[in-house]
């Protein structure tokens, strides 16, 4: 018996939208969380650095290939809260089911905001889809102007 | 050259106590056993990017920032606090407690809600406790007495870079005298992260089955294993047998848990899952739990708001009175209500780390800051007000992530205001201006 | 400060031998005169009962009650006394309140202020958790505070008393006094704090603790010895072995004769027995235990080496908490309750668990009873301290209510009679027609807890005593407590005067000012040790901090910045 990754019942509407003909695209679950990287640039989110550290995405290798981009190329991550474009990056060591975006604007660009009730937000597990684009990363200040109406 | 010793680090829950920090001419020149983050804290002082001036924003959110007074900030943050009808205050992790009892007093005055960034952290802990309690012990407890420690959704090395060293795996104690030789250690995440590279077993869950995987080892410690299916959150039952085993092999077991916990499904009941699976071990083996809190004050603040309000965190003070609903009064939920009209926060960035939907309405409503450095929460703030940096240019209290307080020190000398003098002026600015209207 | 002189009231004041007189009080300078000038401000008492301000002698105030807190929102909303519990408002002067059992520090000063109480003695600090202790007392306004620092399962007591080495162990009570700004040396269950950090306990005096060549025994009769060696005002504040077991008593009865041998440096009692209701019962089990009050009060009333407080349990939900890790673990697997553990590293252990006591269980009834008999079977007032032991046997703010059925037996057989039948074989309660009058209930909640705790200027309205007057609307010459208790309580709730420091403070039941209170603390180490002494403990601290606590010896002790209005007293040294 095997279980499947838990999916909140609401997601079930959710529909992927890319049908472009060509473009290879993965179901994945995303998970945000601490790197030492963005902790250490945490002080000075408006640098190159946290930019380094917290604009990226992580795929293991099979993923990667299966998505046809390599390493530092851009990839679309979207949920059914929302789109970011990030490098992508290889955490060999991850499983195939999951990709990794540290936590700070970009992951929080697209995780889940629903509280269930309880105050917590849904920053890990969230379903998602990656695929490759050449649409570029938006900076930071860009990133947050998108927010105003 | 003077080194200070036994300087506090303000970066993490660790709240390590022991750098060494050199200081000349008013600037700090070198950091002693610090890790990579509190080092970067420390030393980064002078490179990042400093809030130098007040601001204020006075055509709407996408005007520029304009510098001005502090007297003219304040009075500004004074006068949105004042005229909104459902205010917000939030944050203030990343400060002294002196400063958070202070933010305390102006929530009340200003009838606003009330919260830390245990919103997005180790909220569900809190309510995990009180649906189930917290079995814990001081870190100094762990280092000497654990023989098996289990990381559970939490990544050490990344998050909390000497925990290992100082209070856990590595850590020499009276009963662990060889340290690593003298544990156990056993990781369990989704993810095979760096913290699971040193560790004896590695549980790899499929993501959203915690509460699946701590029932299972409820049953198997409650002699239910019969029960169990072949697999369970995704592992072979042989492996979670595994890890009840050695639950049940050791003296003294502990269980350092973080987002992976609080942030997955189950959110609570997660934490409650593991309170309950710690009374179960007690029957026969000595077992407790710390949650590993990320800002190096974010335990100080649920302890100020618990003893000055009765509670810990989304606290809403509208009816004069502290009430408490944290699925309703919780910031993330009122922002996206869209029910906050004034927002002001301290020492903690939302613009950040908060879901994109809040942030939205965060571009929707006047919103203060109360930082040292520029961050996302800038580029929406219509008042920005530079604090001094607890810790290092102020001193106060902090609490360990264990619960245990200790004073910080103050390393340098700064012209910025701290952030207690900063609400305190607030706090004098709000009543003038209610005095004026009349209000109680 | 201006003058104050209160007249006509009805002064009970024990420890001047003032019984029930109409004497004016005079108050100069926050302290108790003899006389004061013609414009000295006149508070006209109207024939109302006039006692010293209230003195809680053991009560968990700062520090654990805050994990307590966290743990019961519903406690927060919960209201079963209007005006003294529950959620208000705030006002121009006051703070929001919340909370019943566990209330915000605010609450704790407001409401113990319109009892009449004004100083408060945290009973359970570690020397590690001091800091945070003080940083509530410092939220808790009004009330003077003292505090109690649990030694009982100390590692280097532990580690000195098994080497034989008294004068360590005497320059290490007095070092962590200085360094947690304490008042006195609590013990909790000796020796089992220590065990329960291997989820194991000690079952009674003479079991090895497991880490130390040492007994209960051996810890007692060591903190005892060094207590007085350093001849501290108050005596050790014990907390049996195998608190709330069945045929405890053997255990309360071995402890009491154990300290016989200890001599007091002063005129007070070596050893103070805390909450005894909890530990005097009979029986081997749930199934034939029974109050042993009769056997304790027997050995209390043929001893003077030994004061008590009650431990008074009030029907309804509760709040425990204490050092006493393995009985919390107890109660919360009994209950099936929710059950918060500290285990404290070097120092000693703490749980809490909430728990609801009823009066149609024959076990609380039972209880309930116990804790009544041992304060009308001891005979000396002097010897008895009134506590409910707040919040684990009930809420402070029900002093009152059980003040009242110390004074009227017809009260305490309106509840006797709603008891379970269970519960009748089991008590002497319904036999005792004892009623305490105003001098004796002044004694055991003033003047007893001032003289135990060594406060000299505390507990009493002799000059030279601080100005801390409670006045109520009770005309004592004219009401009939036995019959009248449910008025003279709501009197005693909220009283028509609580004067603090020569302030007044809570008026007709509403508070009125919120003066900062002071923190008294003991320095023994200063002249009480010599520097050789303070030279080797030091050395050995300072090794013991490398190798086993996970914080630096520099930032340890208690800083200044956190008490803010200290009163430093210094032991005579011997």
């Amino acid at each position: 018996m095997t279980h499947k990754p838990f999916i909140d019942i609401r997601i079930v509407t959710y529909n992927i939208k890319s049908t472009v003909k060509g473009v290879r695209m993965i179901e994945t679950i995303l998970i945000s969380a601490r790197t030492i990287d963005q902790g250490a640039t945490l002080e000075e989110k408006t640098s190159q650095a946290y930019f380094d550290a917290a604009a990226y995405c992580e795929l293991n290798e099979g993923n990667l290939e299966a998505l046809g981009v390599s390493v530092d190329q851009n990839v679309k991550v979207a949920t059914a809260h929302g789109m970011v474009v990030l490098p992508a990056k290889i955490d060999a060591r991850l499983p195939d089911d999951i990709v990794f975006i540290p936590m700070g604007p970009w992951a929080n660009a697209i995780v889940d905001p629903d509280t269930c009730g309880c105050g917590m937000p849904g920053f890990k597990g969230v379903p998602a889809t990656v695929e490759a684009t050449t649409d570029p990363v938006l900076s930071m200040k860009e990133l947050m102007a998108t927010y105003m109406e | 050259m003077p080194v200070i010793k036994d300087v506090v680090c303000t970066f993490c829950g660790c709240l390590c106590d022991d750098l060494e920090v050199n200081v000349e001419d008013n600037k700090i020149i070198k950091v002693g056993k610090a890790c990579k983050l509190g080092r970067a804290k420390t030393m980064g002082m002078f490179l990042h990017e400093r809030i130098e001036k007040p601001m204020i924003r006075k055509n709407g959110k996408d005007s520029e920032l304009e510098e001005c007074s502090y007297d003219e900030a304040i009075t500004k943050a004074a006068e949105i606090l004042v005229a909104a009808k459902r205010p917000m205050s939030y944050g203030w992790c990343s400060t002294s407690c002196e400063a958070i009892e202070k933010a305390v007093v102006l929530a009340e005055e200003t009838g606003s809600l009330f919260d830390s960034t245990a919103n997005v952290c180790h909220g569900p802990s809190a309510l995990a406790t009180q649906e189930k309690g917290a079995p814990s012990c001081s870190l100094g407890t762990a280092k000497n007495y654990a023989d098996l420690i289990i990381f559970w959704g939490c990544n050490p090395v990344h998050a909390h870079p000497r925990h290992q060293t100082r209070y856990s795996t590595m850590a020499k104690g009276a009963f662990t005298p060889n340290g690593k030789k003298d544990k156990k250690m056993v990781v369990v995440d989704p993810r095979n992260t760096d913290t699971a590279k040193k560790a004896d077993l590695l549980l790899q869950l499929t993501p959203g089955t915690d509460y699946v995987l701590i029932e299972a080892l409820r049953a198997i410690v409650n002699g239910h294993e019969d029960v169990l299916p072949d697999e369970i959150a995704g592992l072979p039952k042989a492996k979670v047998m595994e890890l009840a085993d050695m639950c049940k092999a050791s003296k003294f077991g502990i269980i350092y848990f973080g987002m992976g916990i609080t942030q997955t499904r189950g959110r609570y009941k997660s934490g409650d899952n593991v309170s309950s699976l710690l009374s179960d071990l007690n029957q026969t083996n000595k077992f407790v739990m710390i949650g590993m809190r990320g800002h190096y004050n974010v335990t100080g603040f649920g302890q100020v708001a618990a003893w000055e309000t009765g509670f810990p965190m989304a606290i809403d003070f509208s009816r004069g009175s502290a009430y408490y609903n944290p699925g309703e009064t919780g910031t993330n939920d009122v922002l996206m209500r869209k029910e906050v009209d004034a927002f002001i926060t301290g020492a903690a960035d939302p613009g950040a780390h908060f879901p994109q939907e809040s942030v939205k309405h965060l571009y929707t409503i006047p919103a203060i800051q109360v930082d040292g450095y520029a961050n996302p929460t800038t580029e929406f703030s219509d008042v920005v007000i530079p604090a001094a940096i607890a810790g290092v240019e102020c001193d106060g209290t902090a609490y360990r992530m264990d619960g245990q307080p200790i004073r910080m020190k103050k390393l340098i000398e700064t012209t910025f205001k701290t952030d207690e003098e900063i609400l305190t002026e607030i706090i004098a600015k709000v009543r003038e201006l209610k005095g004026a209207e009349g209000g109680a | 400060m201006a003058e104050m002189v209160i007249k006509n009231g009805v002064v009970y004041d024990p420890k001047n031998g003032v019984d029930g007189e109409r004497n004016e009080i005079c108050i100069k300078d926050g302290k108790i005169v003899n006389n004061v000038g013609a414009g000295a401000k006149v508070v006209d008492a109207e024939g109302c009962l006039v006692l010293p301000g209230g003195v809680d002698g053991h009560t968990h105030c700062a520090g654990k009650i805050n994990t307590a807190r966290v743990m019961s929102p519903h406690d927060m909303r919960y209201s079963p006394i209007p005006g003294l519990s529950g959620p208000e408002p705030r006002t121009k002067l006051l703070r929001p309140q919340v909370g019943y059992n566990t209330p915000n520090t605010h609450a704790i000063g407001y409401r113990y202020s319109k009892l009449g109480y004004t100083t408060i003695a945290e009973a359970a600090i570690t020397p590690m958790m001091a800091r945070h202790m003080h940083e509530e007392f410092e939220s808790i306004p009004i009330l003077d505070k003292l505090a109690l620092v649990l030694l009982g399962s100390n590692w280097q007591v532990m580690q000195y008393i098994q080497d034989g080495d008294s004068e360590m162990l005497k320059s290490y009570m007095a070092w962590a006094l200085l360094a947690s700004r304490g008042y006195g040396v609590k013990v909790v269950n000796p020796g089992g704090g220590s065990n329960w950090t291997w989820g194991k306990n000690v079952s009674g005096l003479d079991d090895k603790v497991i880490d130390f060549d040492v007994t209960p025994a051996d810890i007692l009769i060591g903190l005892a010895e060094a207590n007085e060696a350093l001849n501290l005002p108050h005596s050790i504040h014990v907390h049996c072995n195998n608190l709330g077991i069945p045929g405890n008593i053997t255990t309360t009865l071995a402890t009491m004769k154990l300290l016989e041998k200890v001599k007091a440096s002063q005129d007070r009692q070596v050893m103070h027995l805390t909450h005894m209701q909890f530990h005097s019962y009979t029986g081997t089990s749930w199934a034939d235990f029974a109050s042993g009050s009769d056997q304790i009060a027997d050995y209390i009333n043929s001893h003077d080496h030994l004061t008590f407080d009650m431990g008074q349990m009030i029907f309804g939900p509760a709040m425990t908490m204490t050092a006493d890790g393995p009985t919390e673990y107890r109660n919360a697997r009994m209950f099936d309750a929710k059950w918060s553990n500290y285990d404290q590293e070097l120092e000693d252990a703490g749980g809490i668990v909430p728990l609801a006591y009823s009066s149609q269980h024959f076990a609380h009834a039972t209880m309930w009873s116990i804790g009544l008999e041992l304060a009308l079977l001891v005979k000396d007032p002097w010897k008895v301290m009134f506590t409910t032991d707040n919040p684990n046997g009930g809420a402070f703010v029900n002093y009152p209510e059980a003040q009242m059925l110390l004074m009227s037996d017809k009260k305490r057989q309106e509840v006797i009679a709603g008891f379970p039948d269970m519960t009748m074989d089991r008590i002497s309660l319904p036999n005792i027609d004892r009623e305490l009058d105003w001098g004796e209930m002044t004694v055991m909640t003033r003047s007893m807890p001032a003289k135990m705790l060594g406060l000299d200027v505390k507990g009493h309205l002799g000059a030279g005593a601080d100005a801390d007057v409670a006045i109520y609307d009770v005309k004592p010459d004219k009401v009939d407590v036995s019959v009248e208790h449910e008025a003279v309580k709501k009197a005693l709730s909220f009283a028509k005067y609580t004067i603090k420091g020569g302030e007044v403070v809570v008026r007709d039941g509403d508070i009125t000012a919120l003066p900062k209170g002071k923190v008294y603390w003991v320095n023994a180490y200063e002249n009480g040790i010599v520097q050789a002494e303070k030279d080797r403990l030091i050395t050995d601290l300072e090794e013991r901090f490398k190798k086993y606590y996970s914080m630096q010896f520099s930032n340890y002790m208690v800083e200044d910045a956190y008490v803010s209005r200290p009163v430093e007293m210094r032991p005579e040294v011997a």
